[in-house]
C-alpha cells in the first residue's frame, strides 16, 4: 500500500510529541499515512510554511493559529484547528533572587500571594525606573495570555508596571541568566534547562493558573482541510491513538529518548522524561516535584477543539490589544476549531465525544460527568485560579468584568 | 507588549524619514538589513546586492543586542533567513515598537503569491517599511531569493564533494586492509570489494565501512 505524504511544522518542544509518537510508533503508517516532520526554529517560521504549503499541518501555538485566521500583523489566512495537540505545560521560572521574594517558601507558590508579591515589586521596580521585564514565548501565545490573567488579577496589569517581551525559547534560559529578563514563562524543557542551570526557580504552573488551558494545536489551512477531508480525519485518527500511547503506563521512557533524538527535540532525554511523566524540578538540586496535572495530552477529551477554548482566547486578544469586541471577529475565532471534524474522523472508535461545542470555561470545581454522544466522558476540575467562569455566549460582559 | 532598548531621538528619527523620502527616489539611499547567522550566507548576499548598486547594506550575525542594533541602523528593509530562531523576537519588534518611525512589515505580495513561495523555499523572509513601493522591493527579494538558492547549491556541491573524499580513503583503507591480511594486489582487493558488495546489494564504500570498523575493533586478533 502506498502512503499519503503529510507534512507537519512542529518546534522542538515537548508538546509536539504526539505527530512524532505517530510517525515513531507506526500509527500514522497503520492509517495509510507518511507522517513528515518538518522542524524549524521560530513560529514565525512554522506558520510561513504552513500558509505558503510547504507543510499540510502544524504544532502551533493556539492563540497563534487565531491570529492568523483573524489576520493580526498579516493577511488573514483561514485556519482550521481539528485537534488539540495539548492542556498547560507550561511554567513560570523567575530569576533566583526574585524568586526568594515573591515565593519565599519550598514548593510551588499559591498564585494569588505570589502574583500579589510580584505586583508589589513591580511597581517598587517601577519607581526605580528599572521595570520588571518577563519573558514569554510568543506575542500569540497562551504563555502570554494566562501570565498577563493572572497578573492582572492580583493588581499588576502588565502594561502598567511590567513588560513583557518575546524571546525564543531555546534562549530563555540565557536571557534569564543574563539578567535581561527577571522571569521566563516558558514551554518544556526550557523552564528545566533554566533550573539545571541555576539561572532560575519555579514558582508556578500554568496549569494552576488555568487547570485545564488549551495549549498547542494541530492547525492547517482550512482550504487544503476541505480539499482533503478523509486523509485529515486518518491524520487525527493516529494523532488520536498516538495520544493513548502517550499516557500509557511503561511507554515514558521510549517516548523521551525519541523525542530527545537530534532530529526532534535535539535535547536532553532526562529533562523530557521529567516533563511528560509531570515531573518538574522546582529548584537547582531538588528531587522533582510530582505535579499531575502538568500537562494533559490525552485523558478528558483533552483533544476535543472546544468552541469555548477559542472564545476564551479571542476575549484574551481583545483585551491585551486594545482592540474593540467585534461580534463578527468573535465568530472567526471560534469558527477556527473544528469540533466537527474531529466527530467525524473519531466516530464509531473508542474515544468518547463530546456533545456540545462549547462549555462553560472554568465552571468545573471537580470532577463531573459530561453529555457525550459516544463513550463515557468525566472531566476534572477546569477552574481559573481567581474563580472566574467564561461564557463564550457572553464575551462582552466578560471582558466588561475584568479589569480593563 | 513592552520593547527592548531606549526611545529612538527626534534627530534620528528625522534623519531617517529623510533617507526614506530618499529610497523613494534612488536604488542606492535603501538601507538593507542582512540578518543571518551563517556569516558566509549573508556576506553573497549583500555582494549581489552590492553589485546592483545597493550598497548601502548591514549584515547582522548575532542574536544578541540585535534589536538595539536595528533601532540605531533604522533600514528600510530587512532581510532574515527562515530558520533564525529570532524571527519571533523581531516580528515582535516591528509590530509593536514605538521607537520606529514607521511600522516594518512582513512582505506578503498577495499578487504574486509565486514570488513568496519561492522566497519561503529558498528560505528568506523578508520586512519593509510601511510605504516603500512593491515595484522597489521585488527586485531586492528577488535577487535575495537567487542569492539563497545560490549558496544552496555550493553547500549542497561542497557536501557531496567532501563525502566523495571521504568514501574514497574509506575505500583505500578497505582495500589496503584486504591486501594485507589476504595478500591480494590492488586489483585483487578492489575487485573481492566490488563482488561482495554486489551480492549483498551494498554500496562499495558501505561494506568498505564495515571493514575498517572491524579491523579498528578486532584487527589485533589473530
Amino acid at each position: 500500500m502506498s502512503l499519503d505524504r503529510v507534512r507537519v511544522g512542529f518546534l522542538p518542544l515537548v508538546d509536539a510529541a504526539l505527530p512524532i509518537v505517530a510517525r515513531e510508533q507506526g500509527f500514522a503508517e497503520a492509517e495509510g499515512i507518511d507522517l513528515v516532520p518538518v522542524r524549524d526554529l521560530s513560529w514565525a517560521t512554522v506558520r510561513d510554511r504552513l500558509l505558503y504549503g510547504r507543510t499540510d499541518a502544524a504544532h502551533l501555538l493556539a492563540p497563534l493559529a487565531i491570529a492568523t485566521a483573524l489576520g493580526r500583523g498579516r493577511p488573514a489566512v483561514p485556519i482550521a484547528v481539528p485537534f488539540v495537540l495539548g492542556l498547560n505545560g507550561n511554567a513560570i521560572t523567575l530569576s533566583p533572587a526574585l524568586a526568594d521574594v515573591v515565593s519565599p517558601g519550598a514548593g510551588l507558590g499559591e498564585p494569588h500571594a505570589v502574583g500579589t508579591a510580584l505586583a508589589a515589586v513591580a511597581r517598587a521596580r517601577l519607581a526605580e525606573g528599572r521595570p520588571l521585564r518577563l519573558g514569554v514565548v510568543h506575542r500569540y501565545s497562551s504563555h502570554n495570555y494566562m501570565l498577563r490573567y493572572w497578573l492582572a488579577a492580583c493588581g499588576a496589569r502588565s502594561d502598567a508596571g511590567v513588560e513583557t517581551v518575546t524571546v525564543s525559547p531555546p534562549f530563555a534560559a540565557e536571557a534569564l541568566a543574563a539578567g535581561e529578563v527577571d522571569g521566563i514563562c516558558v514551554g518544556e524543557p526550557w523552564n528545566s534547562v533554566a533550573v539545571d542551570r541555576g539561572a532560575g526557580r519555579i514558582v508556578l504552573v500554568t496549569a494552576q493558573i488555568w487547570r485545564r488551558g488549551v495549549e498547542k494545536v494541530l492547525a492547517a489551512r482550512t482550504e487544503r482541510l476541505t480539499d482533503a477531508p478523509e486523509l485529515f480525519h486518518r491524520l487525527i485518527r493516529a494523532l488520536h491513538a498516538a495520544a493513548a500511547h502517550f499516557v500509557r503506563a511503561g511507554t515514558i521512557e521510549g517516548t523521551a529518548a525519541t523525542l530527545a533524538r537530534p532530529d526532534y527535540l535535539d535535547g536532553s532525554a532526562e529533562l523530557i522524561r521529567r516533563a511528560i511523566s509531570d515531573r518538574i524540578r522546582l529548584a537547582q538540586g531538588e528531587p522533582p516535584l510530582h505535579f499531575p496535572d502538568f500537562m494533559f495530552q490525552y485523558r478528558e477529551a483533552a483533544n476535543f477543539p472546544w468552541r469555548s477554548q477559542a472564545a476564551w482566547l479571542y476575549s484574551q486578544l481583545v483585551r491585551w490589544e486594545g482592540l474593540p469586541y467585534s461580534a463578527d471577529a468573535a465568530r472567526v475565532a471560534e469558527g477556527v476549531f473544528r469540533p466537527d471534524v474531529y466527530r467525524a474522523a473519531l466516530a464509531g472508535g473508542p474515544a468518547p465525544l463530546p456533545g456540545a461545542n462549547s462549555k462553560m470555561e472554568g465552571a468545573l470545581a471537580r470532577e463531573t460527568g459530561v453529555g457525550s454522544i459516544q463513550g463515557r466522558l468525566m472531566l476534572g476540575s477546569d477552574r481559573f485560579f481567581d474563580g472566574r467562569t467564561f461564557d463564550p455566549d457572553h464575551i462582552p460582559s466578560y471582558l466588561a468584568s475584568l479589569d480593563r | 507588549m513592552g520593547r527592548i532598548g531606549g526611545p529612538l531621538s527626534a534627530l534620528a528619527q528625522t534623519k531617517w524619514q529623510l533617507r526614506l523620502a530618499a529610497a523613494q527616489h534612488s536604488m542606492e539611499a535603501m538601507r538593507i538589513a542582512i540578518i543571518d547567522e551563517s556569516a558566509g550566507r549573508a556576506a553573497i548576499i549583500q555582494e549581489g546586492l552590492h553589485d546592483v548598486g545597493l550598497t548601502d547594506t548591514v549584515v547582522l550575525t548575532d542574536r544578541r543586542g540585535i534589536l538595539a542594533q536595528l533601532e540605531a541602523l533604522a533600514p528600510e528593509v530587512v532581510l532574515i533567513d527562515l530558520e533564525n530562531p529570532s524571527r519571533d523576537v523581531l516580528e515582535e519588534y516591528f509590530a509593536v515598537s514605538r521607537a520606529l518611525a514607521r511600522p516594518i512589515a512582513m512582505f506578503v505580495d498577495q499578487s504574486d503569491e509565486e514570488a513568496t513561495t519561492a522566497a519561503v523555499d529558498a528560505g528568506v523572509s523578508a520586512y519593509i517599511v510601511a510605504g516603500l513601493s512593491r515595484n522597489r522591493i521585488k527586485p531586492v527579494l528577488d535577487l535575495a531569493v537567487r542569492r539563497f538558492q545560490a549558496f544552496s547549491r555550493l553547500q549542497a556541491e561542497l557536501h557531496e564533494a567532501r563525502t566523495a573524499l571521504a568514501d574514497r580513503a574509506t575505500t583505500d583503507r578497505a582495500k589496503a586492509i584486504l591486501m594485507r591480511r589476504r595478500g591480494l594486489d590492488e586489483p585483487g582487493a578492489y575487485a573481492l570489494l566490488r563482488r561482495h558488495a554486489m551480492a549483498s546489494n551494498r554500496r562499495i564504500v558501505e561494506v568498505a565501512e564495515a571493514i575498517v570498523t572491524a579491523e579498528a575493533l578486532m584487527g589485533d586478533l589473530p
